[in-house]
């Protein structure tokens, strides 16, 4: 009885005391130095970043960092959030608009959910511009613009490039069961190929699990001569699994890690497309900004692409240095 | 005011208040709102209100079902992944199959009510832990909404119910709006209040009920008694299935699309909201209040960090401290309580 009654303050008190430090760099961003000598326009604003990623997910920390750069630039505040459930997603979205913030970025892996949320923001007076997914629907929820890869493109473009390299058969290798834009990529990759494409699902939570689920594929189907995956992590379980099983499977990937740039580099993994989703975070910041003081619009009523642009052993050496820093 | 026989005094409101299951939820509730309220003012505003009580609502219908399975003495581990089904089942008759979006909803309702059933029976016919029986049919849901969603339509995402017959009616009577205070409200809190308020009826005031304390307290005890405690177990099941329905129905509805991995992980949260509102894990004690408060400060919490503008990397440890921190002190309300009684 004691001892609970204790463990509660104390845990109270560490509560307490978490909140005393979360507020330190909220308050900071708007004291940068740079502030001194910038025009007045520069005025601090808000901006809710809302992906469909969870946390700890090493592609959306990419964009997590580029949308505090850009915060941290322009000396506003950049709140980032991410859920895969399209309902807490869209959540997160009316939560933004109750805080009235000045702008929302929202990343669409399930437009038709959000569909509400974002419509609720719209009406608000709130900018909203789409980011990574979810680019054809932007327009009709009344986003300003969508900064992204369309996936299609780039899986044709992942496609002709190993068409190229001789494969005939490929393992096109799914992680998240919910999303619509990794199916795309693997039709485009199809399109592209213009041979076999196996679907293998796998989650990205648990890569050992995939490590062996692909090595089982390739063991058991000699003839694929070749693996996609559409995320840094897989391809890493993927080089293994192609490794162990003794396969002479040629692997490509999208989205980069600077273990990913590395593979290129050896030549384990042919190439990497690239999306530059950095990009993703630091120009919806910068679009949003030059909307608010100077009612400016990207793209012409098109998206604003961020990719496809491909990793190959050629250039993966100068990449490299960035992946490691956590821009590329 | 003088009473002769001390026992008499024992049944004073205040002791009988104190004795409740649910005491420990209202003061963590009390105490989740009152910290957060002081972190941020859109958090305490109309507007902060009707965000937080939105995830409670559609948690707090499950909750309450599971807490009644849990004062049974079952769990159900396989009904969050059977929100996802019953929606998938709405959504995909009512787009590719032209059924009218009732229609549809009647057949995921039967089709959860048999998954609800099955459970029960197998559960009461095998003996077996209704852990490890309900994780069974966890697996095989989780499976076949991804496999029979990617057969039958080619894809992860079915969507499209905007257009379906009988959308527009559906929609208002599940997943509508009431403006309140200038704010919009989720229909589906009416709904959350109205479960609560009937399991609380069946719990206190029913046979039922009895016979749902009794076969969670004591299975065999009861069945001597004369307990119908195979049905009542059966039914419970089939109580968590429909809530499970009700609320695939709700996110269906509102967001006209289902993931074929909708409602995974979810269950767990039901069971915390469940055991935050008082339930015991062994089954015979516990309430439905409890329980939707439960659910109203795992909500408060969830937002409240949000609201409070906390670096979302430390999210779930936040999450897990405020929800350590209301179980305690629940805990340590109903040892008081305990204490008092004797």
């Amino acid at each position: 009885m004691k001892w609970t009654k204790g463990l509660v303050v104390a845990a109270a008190l560490g509560l307490t005391a978490l909140t005393g430090c979360s507020g330190g760099p909220a308050g900071q961003s708007g004291g940068e130095p740079a502030g001194a000598s910038a025009p007045a326009a520069a005025e601090a604003g808000a901006f809710a970043v809302i992906t469909h990623a969870g946390a700890g997910d090493a592609f959306w920390d990419v964009v997590k960092n580029g949308a505090e750069a850009a915060a941290k630039r322009y000396g506003v505040t950049v709140s980032y959030q991410g859920d895969g459930d399209p309902a807490r997603q869209s959540q997160l979205i009316d939560q933004a608009v109750s805080q009235k913030v000045d702008g929302i970025v929202v990343s669409m892996a399930n437009p038709d959910a959000l569909k509400e949320a974002v419509g609720k923001a719209v009406a608000a007076g709130i900018p909203v511009i789409t980011i990574n997914s979810g680019g054809d629907r932007s327009r009709e929820f009344g986003a300003i613009t969508h900064v992204g890869q369309s996936e299609d493109v780039a899986g044709r473009g992942a496609g002709d490039r190993l068409k190229a390299e001789g494969v005939g058969k490929l393992l096109c290798v799914i992680h998240e069961a919910g999303n619509v834009g990794l199916d795309q990529r693997c039709k485009g990759a199809a399109e592209g190929l213009g041979g076999t494409v196996e679907r293998l699902q796998v989650e990205v939570g648990n890569l050992a699990d995939a490590t062996s689920k692909i090595k089982a594929r390739l063991q058991s189907d000699t003839s694929v001569d070749g693996v996609l995956t559409l995320n840094p992590a897989v391809a890493i379980a993927a080089r293994d699994a192609i490794a162990d099983g003794g396969s002479k499977a040629k692997l490509a990937t999208f989205d980069l890690s600077a273990d990913v740039v590395t593979a290129v580099k050896d030549g384990e993994i042919l190439f990497a497309v690239d999306q530059q989703q950095y990009l993703q975070g630091w120009l919806p910041i910068t679009f949003l900004i030059l909307y608010r003081d100077n009612l400016n619009t990207v793209g012409g009523g098109l998206p604003v692409n961020t990719g496809p642009g491909f990793v190959t052993k050629d250039n993966a050496g100068q990449v490299a240095r960035l992946a490691e820093s956590g821009t590329r | 005011m003088t009473v002769a026989d001390e026992r008499l005094a024992r049944t004073g409101t205040a002791r009988r208040l104190l004795l409740r299951p649910e005491l420990g939820a209202v003061v963590g509730a009390v105490a989740v709102f009152t910290f957060f309220a002081g972190q941020s003012a859109t958090f305490r505003s109309v507007e902060g209100v009707a965000n937080w009580l939105d995830p409670a609502s559609t948690l707090g219908i499950m909750a309450v079902a599971i807490a009644l399975l849990m004062i049974g003495g079952e769990f159900d581990l396989s009904a969050g992944v059977l929100t996802g089904t019953t929606g998938l089942i709405t959504v995909v008759l009512a787009t590719r199959y032209g059924l009218a979006v009732w229609t549809a909803m009647l057949v995921a309702l039967v089709a959860a009510l048999l998954v609800g059933y099955l459970n029960g029976l197998i559960v009461v016919r095998t003996k077996l832990p209704s852990f490890i029986v309900t994780l069974g049919t966890f697996l095989m849901l989780q499976g076949a909404n991804l496999g029979v969603t990617k057969a039958l339509t080619g894809t992860v995402q079915v969507g499209g119910l905007r257009r379906a017959e009988g959308y527009e009616s559906a929609h208002a009577v599940l997943a509508g709006t009431v403006p309140v205070a200038g704010t919009d409200f989720r229909v589906a809190i009416l709904w959350w209040l109205g479960v609560t308020a009937l399991a609380t009826w069946v719990l206190m005031r029913t046979r039922a009920g009895n016979w749902i304390f009794a076969v969670g307290g004591d299975d065999q005890a009861a069945r001597a008694a004369g307990v119908p405690a195979e049905r009542t177990k059966i039914a419970l099941f089939m109580t968590t299935a429909g809530a499970a329905w009700l609320v695939g129905s709700v996110m269906a509805l509102r967001f006209t699309s289902v993931q074929a991995n909708s409602g995974i992980g979810q269950e767990f949260v039901y069971i915390i909201a469940a055991v935050i509102g008082g339930c015991l894990l062994t089954g015979g004690y516990g309430s439905a209040i409890g329980a939707a408060i439960g659910a109203v400060i795992f909500g408060m919490a969830d937002k409240g960090i949000v609201f409070a503008g906390w670096d979302a990397d430390w999210f779930k440890f936040f999450l897990g401290a405020m929800l350590l921190l209301a179980t305690l002190a629940n805990r340590l309300v109903r040892r008081y309580a305990e204490e008092v009684r004797r």
